[in-house]
């Protein structure tokens, strides 16, 4: 089996950095724009009890549960020219979504929403009522109070959000081979690169590029809990 | 001056809140009554807190709630110094953070460290929240809930979870800042002592509706004869030495210790309510009827 890995015919080719600079730009521009979607949604939520409100989480915490081939399959027909939606930014915006890296950016945003959302509503829910209502009765608006008071008390729950989706985004397949295939320098992310290295019996590679994303998610993860753990014992 | 009628049903509980009064300016209201009799929803509901139902609030001039006219001010426009039992003070500032954090836009800094010098903490300005007694936290509380220099104070138990010593502190800084500020204070209140030591108007409340009403003394003592002294205390222990019958009671002015009769004696149990008279040289014992 060893030599099956290594066959000395086995040619090592440079390997091609843009499919890992391709991932860190997706997950990272993902984490942004799921940070200005979820400290809104999570402080709206976190104020409703009514039943639109479970049905809001429902649907959000789908990508959960969900194969991500069925919601790859969906966003695909969505994003295609076929599609109102994907007619729309074809003619009004001048964007195919299908098979580029802006339906990629999208998918990913709608894929780890819940990763990102839960954490941050675990956290608001976590503090106490009176908090936010006693920033009201100073007479702060519900922003002051958000930026303020619920957001600083909630860092961890953030942090922790931010490092699920992040690590969620980078390490997605299913929905990125649905709807953004394997182009080069636009969709040809580091998940799809091993994939295809394996394919064509490239081990070496596929070696290299596990390698490098295995590194990149262990430091990112020790990084939260050395942070976590110190100041755990800071209390 | 404020006047309520607070109408609110209750989902999950089987009584409605119905609750009618008017207070001076200067008043010092204690609320009384068992758990879940609707004390604290009174103060949400005056606070803003919670949505009423019917019923109508008026602040001096300004209607604050008025189901007929479809008037709801939010808790932002009321301008309530408000207490939690729990203090709410926000951990990721210091001391001194949250009281700025109160001050309203424009508003000098200098009533903060008015306050900071008249509560006696300023080696605590620098300090982390975390890291204050439950005294200490509930003195900055109180400190925070007057920087806007509110009209109406309200006050959910902050007292009830504190040490005797700090709790006669702060029930002595309660009363100096309620004189000194001209407020208006509701305080919600176990207490018996506590009340008789600060308010001056008591409504007590028993499932969402006000059993009585009056001063301290016409709702917690049986007699009223105006010469006669009374203290309210709690039966610390009764002793039995040297054939004397004695019992330790706890007051507001510290421990005293009464010779009683042995018929006396036998009616009296630890922890019990009781109200001691003096008129003239003869002192009485009997306990406080709380229905």
């Amino acid at each position: 089996m060893f030599s099956y890995f290594y066959r000395k015919d086995t040619k090592i080719e440079m390997i091609d950095w843009n499919p890992i600079l391709l991932s860190l730009k997706l997950a990272l521009l993902t984490v942004i724009i799921l940070l200005v979607i979820s400290i809104p949604l999570a402080f709206w939520l976190s104020h409703k009890k009514s039943k639109l409100k479970s049905i809001i989480e429902a649907i959000i915490s789908l990508p959960l549960v969900l194969p991500p081939t069925v919601l790859g399959f969906y966003l695909l027909i969505t994003f295609s020219p076929n599609s109102n939606i994907g007619s729309f930014f074809s003619e009004y915006l001048g964007i195919n979504l299908a098979f580029s890296f802006t339906g990629l950016v999208i998918g990913s945003v709608i894929y780890s929403l819940p990763f990102m959302l839960q954490p941050i509503l675990t956290g608001f829910n976590s503090l106490p009522k009176s908090l936010s209502e006693a920033s009201y009765l100073l007479g702060k608006s519900k922003r002051t109070t958000l930026l303020k008071v619920l957001l600083p008390n909630s860092k961890q729950s953030v942090i922790t959000g931010i490092v699920l989706a992040f690590a969620h985004t980078i390490g997605e397949f299913g929905v990125v081979l649905m709807i953004g295939g394997n182009i080069p320098n636009e969709t040809k992310v580091v998940s799809i690169a091993i994939y295809d290295e394996v394919e064509s019996l490239n081990y070496a590679n596929a070696h290299l590029y596990s390698g490098v994303l295995l590194a990149i998610t262990f430091i990112i993860l020790l990084l939260v809990y050395l942070r976590k753990n110190t100041n755990s014992n800071l209390l | 001056m404020l006047t309520f009628n607070l109408n609110k049903t209750h989902t999950n509980s089987a009584f409605e809140l119905d609750v009618t009064f008017d207070l001076n300016k200067g008043d010092f209201l204690s609320i009384y009554g068992e758990s879940g009799a609707g004390k604290t929803t009174i103060l949400r509901l005056i606070a803003g807190l919670d949505a009423m139902h019917n019923g109508h609030l008026k602040n001096n001039d300004t209607i604050w709630f008025d189901s007929s006219k479809q008037i709801n001010l939010k808790p932002q426009l009321r301008k309530v110094g408000f207490v939690f039992q729990d203090n709410s003070l926000f951990p990721n500032m210091t001391v001194l953070e949250n009281l700025e954090f109160a001050l309203k836009k424009g508003q000098s800094k200098s009533i903060v460290f008015e306050l900071i010098s008249s509560f006696g903490i300023e080696d605590l300005v620098n300090r982390n929240i975390t890291s204050l007694s439950g005294g200490q936290q509930q003195k900055v509380a109180l400190a925070r809930a007057i920087v806007q220099k509110p009209s109406i104070l309200l006050l959910d138990e902050p007292l009830s979870a504190i040490d005797d010593e700090n709790r006669h502190m702060l029930q002595d800084l309660l009363l100096k800042i309620h004189h000194q500020y001209e407020l208006t204070t509701i305080l919600v209140s176990h207490n018996v002592s506590e009340i008789f030591k600060l308010s001056n108007k008591v409504l007590k409340i028993k499932a969402g509706k006000i059993e009585k009403s009056g001063t301290p003394k016409e709702i917690f003592t049986s007699n009223t004869n105006s010469n006669q002294i009374t203290l309210i205390g709690t039966v610390l222990d009764l002793e039995y030495i040297n054939e004397v019958y004695t019992i330790l009671i706890q007051s507001n002015n510290g421990i005293v210790k009464q010779v009683v009769s042995k018929v006396e004696f036998s009616q009296y149990k630890i922890g019990e309510l009781i109200e001691i008279s003096l008129s003239g040289f003869q002192t009485s014992i009997q306990k406080v009827k709380i229905e």
